[in-house]
């Protein structure tokens, strides 16, 4: 299996000042290129933003049909 | 991270058919191809049918499976270490006549498991596949063991399951959607999740304690399913666990409930993977220790720590312990940033290896190792071993 083929990427644009900021800042960090730095900060903040949407939510009805098997189990009173 | 974390990739999936439904399934089946799978198999089959494996609707087809090996992503860049794979011969898809865009049914011991939609057929290499996942082709490791006893295609596609594979442990059962409840009925909003392989030594009761000071509830969650000789069988961890849960932890802060679903011994890889399924169960962090799913010498002592780095969007947080060891000196349960004894004659560290030999010789580990209550419970197993 080709390694480089198998993975998908794009170009997305920054201001040059920003990448030679990034570069700097990265030095000596583990991160390999301005790139790995770029996609972690992205994946960070959508990630954050997801969490924030609303929690799932069981219906009453499921959520006592739920509750009945963890009495019968011990796990609630 | 405040209340509960939404499931992986936002949605608990849920592929379990209704009782109507199941009742003309079961007379539909009848009519399509049937393919034998392994107990373990039949067991991932329902996780992923109740959620546990969430995302995944099924197993995997070629482009998640290719993403997972190189990325340790689902294509959609949903983060996924472990490949979920169904192997097939070449002779049976030829026997059977199987083919992309069939549906089947997945049979474990003659009984329908799962109706399975038939989306992809395609190849793979056992070895890149090891040395991807297990970094290592060597044979001697379990998990390589078990990828070159696959077959030699793989069958992706989506799954809807018919029957629920025995369970002798369904006391100790909760799905996903159960933990959620049960936690929220509790007015927990932080969960520690402890995945476990062992019956538990003092080294591990610090760890939780520790992580229960900083946490609303425990979540102890043993593995139960096929494990390799040497550990401890399935039914000596739980007793452990009964008793020391009885005698030593605060009962309103603990939930004990298993995970059915094999060791794969990826180390690193598998320390992800067993986080996601913590956070789908409803947990807000999840307790990484030393050598997290390792073998052998296979992986480094911290690796599953470092390898948590890569992923920012994971949605559960981990929290890193190093080794935990009595220290006389001290009078009490350390770890090296707490005790500076460490190297020294005052410490005891609770030994895996040394409380297997102990027990196996039916003696009772030192206290400083493992609780009398215990080490008792096991003794009574005769070999609490998988032989």
């Amino acid at each position: 299996m080709d390694e480089e083929k198998s993975k998908k990427y794009t170009t997305v644009s920054i201001p040059v000042q920003l990448y030679e900021k990034i570069k700097k800042l990265i030095e000596g960090t583990g991160f390999k290129s301005v790139s790995d730095y770029v996609t972690f900060v992205l994946r960070e903040v959508i990630a954050s933003i997801e969490e924030e949407e609303k929690e799932e939510v069981f219906t009453k009805e499921e959520e006592e049909k739920i509750k009945e098997r963890l009495r019968a189990l011990g796990y609630i009173d | 991270m405040p209340g509960i974390p939404k499931p992986h990739g936002g949605r608990l999936v849920e592929r379990v058919l209704s009782e109507k439904r199941r009742l003309m399934a079961l007379e539909e089946a009848k009519e399509l191809q049937k393919i034998d799978i392994s107990k373990e198999t039949a067991v991932d089959v329902e996780n992923i049918a109740r959620g546990v494996f969430s995302p995944l609707e099924g197993f995997m087809t070629k482009n998640d499976y290719e993403s997972v090996l190189e990325t340790m992503r689902l294509e959609d860049d949903t983060p996924w270490t472990i490949p979920i794979v169904l192997d097939i011969s070449k002779e049976d898809l030829k026997k059977k006549g199987i083919k992309e865009g069939d549906e089947i049914v997945l049979e474990y011991n003659g009984i329908p498991i799962a109706f399975m939609a038939i989306e992809e057929i395609y190849d793979w290499n056992k070895k890149y596949h090891a040395v991807k996942v297990f970094k290592t082709d060597d044979v001697n490791h379990p998990g390589v063991a078990r990828t070159y006893g696959m077959k030699d295609r793989l069958i992706g596609g989506r799954i809807e399951l018919i029957n629920s594979v025995e369970n002798p442990f369904e006391r100790y059962t909760l799905w996903p959607k159960e933990t959620r409840v049960l936690f929220k009925h509790k007015g927990w909003k932080t969960i520690a999740a402890f995945q476990t392989r062992n019956a538990p030594h003092m080294g591990h009761e610090y760890v939780q304690k520790t992580a229960l000071t900083l946490t609303d509830g425990l979540f102890i969650n043993p593995l139960i399913g096929r494990k390799k000789k040497g550990d401890f069988k399935d039914e000596a961890i739980l007793k452990a666990y009964e008793v020391l849960i009885e005698n030593y932890y605060p009962r309103d802060r603990v939930v004990l409930a298993i995970l059915r679903t094999e060791m794969r011994y990826a180390g690193p890889r598998e320390a992800i993977f067993h986080a996601i399924l913590r956070k789908n169960f409803g947990c807000t962090h999840f307790i990484v220790g030393r050598d997290h799913a390792g073998v052998g010498n296979y992986y480094g002592p911290y690796e599953a720590h470092e390898i948590f780095k890569e992923f920012p969007d994971l949605g559960i947080e981990p929290i890193f312990f190093r080794e935990f060891f009595y220290c006389k000196k001290c009078m009490g349960y350390m770890n090296e940033k707490t005790c500076p004894h460490r190297n020294t004659e005052y410490v005891i560290r609770p030994s895996g290896t040394k409380i297997r030999e102990m027990l196996l010789q039916g003696k009772m580990p030192p206290k400083e190792m493992m609780r009398p209550e215990v080490a008792k419970v096991l003794l009574e197993f005769g070999n609490p071993f998988v032989e």
